[in-house]
């Protein structure tokens, strides 16, 4: 005996197995999902007045990497109608989009990643506080494109929408009046620990879509000489996987860069 | 009114390629039988074992390794009992080889506290996740429930294949570290923050990773017991014809589905903090050993606590469902009649599986909740109880006027009722929060949840291997050694874990290393309210208990082994004369399960039913007058 | 096959092209929201509604849901309300403390 309903639909749910196997994982990513949302908000809740950061993060950047994912969620599902119809050679087409467009989002991840990674928050012996982006350093000097603030104004960092410019000046410090250098990595604070936790997590599920993807439109697409039916009902729940990332994406952007 | 199964058209009478040429199944990539043609080659031993992509083979593999795991987590329990009952004094025998093993934390053979905190967290990290959960769910799940409901195999074979590589590995990645500098996890199977965070260990996350793995084997295999369930129910397998352990297995698979990944994510997150120093659950000014730790802070340890409980709660109902369907079906099986309530069972463990994710911060009474949410908290522990206490009133009552056949199976499903009743009942007062205010992490707890899991669910677990051995190996086990171990086992269960709850009722804490030495009248005399010696004393009872429970598995192992070869040999494919779909195969099933694709017309329990010719009808068996209609 | 309603790849196009749209729409709105001088808890609200907006548009156009069939609403009804659980009530539980017990 064969395994039913892989192509068919199923006369009662009206499914084939796949269908509702991606949509019971998407539930179980949504929980997942979910989880790290509720801590966001509990640690956001949780922190002191004025301390929670705003507008650290590029609205700019940000809105590309949604325009982009949008529109590779349409060329995902227009891939998809593309094998319904038939159509291998547009398939191929719009799915190639699809990778080219993850990877763009990819790339300005990994440029806002280090754009964090060179921004040092530099405590000094003097109290005052340095803040900036590293130019180069050595033994025995440190210098940043920033500012200095004193150090009982330490909320100027965390609020940068509130303020109107932002000095930024090159600024030479000499280690021996350096108490503490740190950069806004994940240990930072909670805001880029989460901050990171959440979008390493998400890139890391579209580099997953993207495998997924890529085989299929690979050496995966060999299936659709052999049983294009069935084909076409796996770029369905893989497309179903992409718009579901694409969902996550909707909802961290606002969350995380414009509130 | 005949019932029919017209809305079904049969897919396949007898396998041929003749027109479904397309829809060739690529999932049977090795050797099935098709009406005799053998068309593919012999898989060799890596791929007919190790890599199979068979339920029944996959259930197996499951099987024994986490009857394994358990054999070692209930070794470390041994340990531990050791210590409690002679604190500091080197364990005989295996103490020079501890030393050897693990270094300076067994010096001189003594399980040092570090030690044994360790030993703590893996017992029940290991029995929950690598020995119950497995055995229970996976295991059990994965050979019978194709079966029961008339599949061919499970929905999707290799995800399946997938789920138990993940659960292998994070086996292995948990025992590797018990040998990494600095032991294994010592937070608990818990692992709150910020001890958990804190510790001088990588254990905690070898921990992390471990459970990771874990987590994402047991949402793989819950994906596939879910769309099994759902759609490859053969035609006429309503809902309603369901035998009970394919609802308790339904249940368990969306319990893990949905509760699962909050931990998951909450793993990440300690993850993080122990990785990469963030401060997810730090919270601003933690101190460590004196000085301020060097920290973000701004993190909440009570979060780790609600994302943990969150699975925490569910993940025991996950350890229990299973076996209440096993032990349904051994009570149905040998009481020769229907189960009484079958309707209120299905809806009241669909009831429980919907109210455990709403009960969690019950594990939280004593982390300074409010009164209005520890209101909320007792209310709907207290309303978990009533659809649970149906379950078991359902299969009490199914005894009644029943034609009892005493066989092994049926002793551990007879045992189990009131056990399990003991720990439900021992449960009430842990749900409000004034009587959990002073029971909170005693030996109370330790003997409620121990009774649940040990003469509770593992005794459902040993009366499923019982009773579906004989269809996976066609022999049956040796009776005479099934109840010295079932009579051995029952006495002994109840002589480790009943006196713990007087223990834990007059005060005495849980993870203690001493044993609460440090809290005895002896060690302080004239302080108020410290442990009597009666109560001390009850360590060196339970540690003997506990051995001899211990001896009383060896007749099981060697009975489940020795009985391949040499038990008795099954005289049918329907040895226990049961009416479900599972003895309804050859034996042991081949590949594909089912030559011809059962059709369905009959309830799951047609027991003595009037004027039919046996005391059975299986289910499979076609329409006749006398079918019960689908309820 | 999973539907049997009838697909062209124009008309998908078109209804893309309209989604697009509305969501490079919504997301300006998001964009321009959140500069706006309100307090944070209002702006936070909105933002959060139109982004629900967005998610439904992606998962009823995009994803198909709104012809999904009953089993998968059922499945994702239960995850909502589950989700909702352990938002709402581990917030619940952090604002609810005997009073004067924390700092």
């Amino acid at each position: 005996m064969e395994i039913p309903y892989t192509s068919s639909a199923r006369p009662d749910t009206g499914l084939y197995n796949a269908k509702l196997g991606i949509w019971l994982f998407l539930a179980s990513e949504v929980m997942l999902f979910g989880a790290l949302f509720s801590a966001y908000v509990l640690l956001r809740v949780g922190a002191p007045e004025g301390f929670w950061p705003h507008g650290w993060l590029s609205v700019t950047l940000g809105t590309v990497n949604t325009l982009i994912l949008a529109l590779s969620a349409i060329t995902t599902l227009l891939a998809w109608v593309a094998c319904k119809v038939g159509d291998y050679r547009k398939f191929k087409i719009f799915h190639a989009c699809t990778l080219l467009l993850a990877l763009s989002f990819l790339c300005v991840k990994s440029y806002e990643y280090h754009d964090k990674w060179i921004h040092y928050e530099i405590h000094l012996k003097d109290g005052r506080i340095a803040d900036g982006h590293l130019e180069e350093q050595d033994d025995q000097t440190v210098t940043i494109m920033g500012r200095i603030i004193p150090g009982d104004q330490e909320q100027l960092l965390y609020d940068l929408r509130s303020q109107k410019t932002i000095p930024r000046d090159e600024i030479k410090l000499d280690r021996s009046n350096i108490l503490k250098m740190e950069n806004y990595g994940p240990r930072h604070n909670t805001f880029t620990a989460i901050y990171f936790t959440m979008t390493g997590l998400h890139a890391l599920h579209i580099i997953g879509g993207c495998l997924v993807i890529g085989f299929l439109w690979g050496p995966g697409s060999r299936m659709w000489k052999k049983d294009h039916e069935r084909f076409t009902n796996r770029i369905e729940v893989s497309g179903l996987f992409w718009h579901f990332v694409d969902l996550v994406w909707i909802f961290l952007f606002p969350v995380l860069y414009l509130t | 009114m005949e019932n029919t199964v017209k809305q079904f058209p049969p897919f396949r009478e007898a396998p041929t390629h003749a027109d479904h040429g397309h829809e060739h199944d690529e999932h049977h990539d090795h050797a099935h039988d098709h009406a005799g043609h053998d068309e593919h080659h012999e898989p060799g031993w890596f791929s007919k074992y190790v890599f199979s992509t068979d339920h029944k083979v996959i259930g197996i593999q499951y099987g024994l390794m986490a009857l394994l795991f358990m054999l070692f987590g209930f070794g470390l329990m041994i340990l531990m009992r050791w210590q409690i009952a002679n604190p500091a004094k080197p364990v005989p025998f295996l103490g020079p080889l501890l030393e050897k093993v693990l270094g300076q934390v067994a010096s001189h053979g003594v399980i040092s506290p570090e030690l044994y905190n360790s030993f703590g967290a893996m017992h029940g990290t290991i029995m929950v996740f690598l020995g119950v959960v497995p055995l229970a769910f996976a295991a059990f799940g994965n050979y019978v429930v194709p079966l029961m409901i008339g599949a061919p195999d499970m929905t999707f074979p290799r995800v399946n294949m997938a789920s138990f590589h993940a659960f292998f590995l994070g086996g292995v990645v948990m025992l590797v570290s018990f040998f990494i500098p600095g032991g294994a996890a010592q937070a608990g199977w818990t692992s709150y923050s910020p001890l958990a965070t804190t510790i001088p260990t990588n254990g905690q996350a070898f921990w992390l990773v471990g459970m990771v793995l874990l987590i994402t084997s047991s949402l793989l295999g819950a994906v596939n017991f879910i769309a099994t369930i759902i759609q490859l129910r053969a035609p006429g397998m309503t809902w309603m014809r369901l035998p009970f352990f394919v609802w308790a297995q339904f249940v368990t698979a969306f319990i893990l589905l949905l509760a699962f990944p909050p931990l998951e994510a909450a793993g990440l997150l300690q993850l993080m903090d122990n990785v990469a120093h963030t401060s997810f659950f730090l919270p601003t000014g933690l101190a460590v050993g004196g000085r301020l730790a060097d920290i973000s802070g701004g993190g909440s340890p009570l979060l780790w606590q609600h994302l943990f409980w969150f699975l925490g709660h569910p993940e025991v109902y996950v350890l229990i469902l299973p076996a209440m369907g096993i032990v349904c079906e051994v009570i149905v099986n040998n009481t020769r009649k229907p189960v009484w309530g079958y309707k209120s069972l299905v809806y009241s463990v669909l009831f429980v599986g919907f109210l455990s994710f709403i009960v969690w911060a019950h594990h939280m009474y004593m982390t300074g909740m409010g009164q209005k949410i520890a209101t909320f908290f007792q209310a709907t522990t207290m309303i978990i109880s009533i659809p649970s206490v149906i379950i078991l009133t359902c299969l009490f009552i199914s005894l009644w006027g029943g034609s009892i056949r005493f066989n092994t199976p049926m002793l551990f499903a007879l045992a189990f009722l009131p056990m399990f009743g003991i720990g439900g009942l021992t449960g009430l007062p842990l749900g409000l929060a004034p009587a959990d205010l002073y029971l909170h992490d005693t030996y109370y707890i330790i003997a409620h949840f121990h009774y649940v899991v040990a003469p509770g669910t593992i005794f459902g677990l040993f009366a499923g291997v019982y009773y579906w051995y004989p269809k996976m190996t066609g022999r049956m086990m040796n009776e005479f050694w099934g109840r010295v171990h079932f009579w051995c086992s029952f006495v002994f269960m109840n002589i480790v874990f009943m006196p713990m709850f007087l223990q834990g009722i007059k005060g005495m804490l849980r993870r203690m290393s001493d044993g609460a030495a440090n809290y005895s009248a002896a060690r302080v005399p004239g302080a108020i309210d410290t442990l009597p010696d009666s109560i001390i004393h009850l360590n060196h009872f339970i540690l003997w208990a506990a051995v001899a429970l211990g001896v009383a598995q060896i007749p099981f192992i060697i009975n489940v082994f020795w009985s391949i070869g040499h038990g008795e040999k099954v005289a049918s494919d329907n040895p226990w004369k049961s009416t479900t779909l599972e003895w309804q195969t050859p034996t042991p099933p081949p590949h594909g399960n089912f030559k011809v694709e059962p059709q369905i017309a009959r309830g799951p329990y047609e027991y003595s039913v009037p004027g039919a010719a046996t005391d059975f009808t299986p289910q499979n068996a076609p329409a006749d007058k006398k079918a019960t209609a689908a309820h | 096959m999973s539907e049997s309603k009838s697909v062209d790849i124009k008309s998908t196009v078109r209804l893309c092209g309209v989604v697009l749209f509305v969501i490079a729409c919504t997301t300006a709105m998001m964009i321009k929201i959140s500069f706006l001088p309100f307090g944070w808890p209002l702006k936070v609200t909105f933002i959060l509604g139109v982004a629900a907006v967005n998610a439904f548009l992606v998962a009823s156009y995009l994803m198909h849901l709104l012809t999904e069939k009953k089993m998968v609403f059922i499945v994702g009804f239960f995850t909502v309300c589950f989700f909702i659980s352990l938002m709402g009530l581990t917030l619940w539980a952090m604002q609810d403390f005997p009073v004067g017990t924390t700092h």
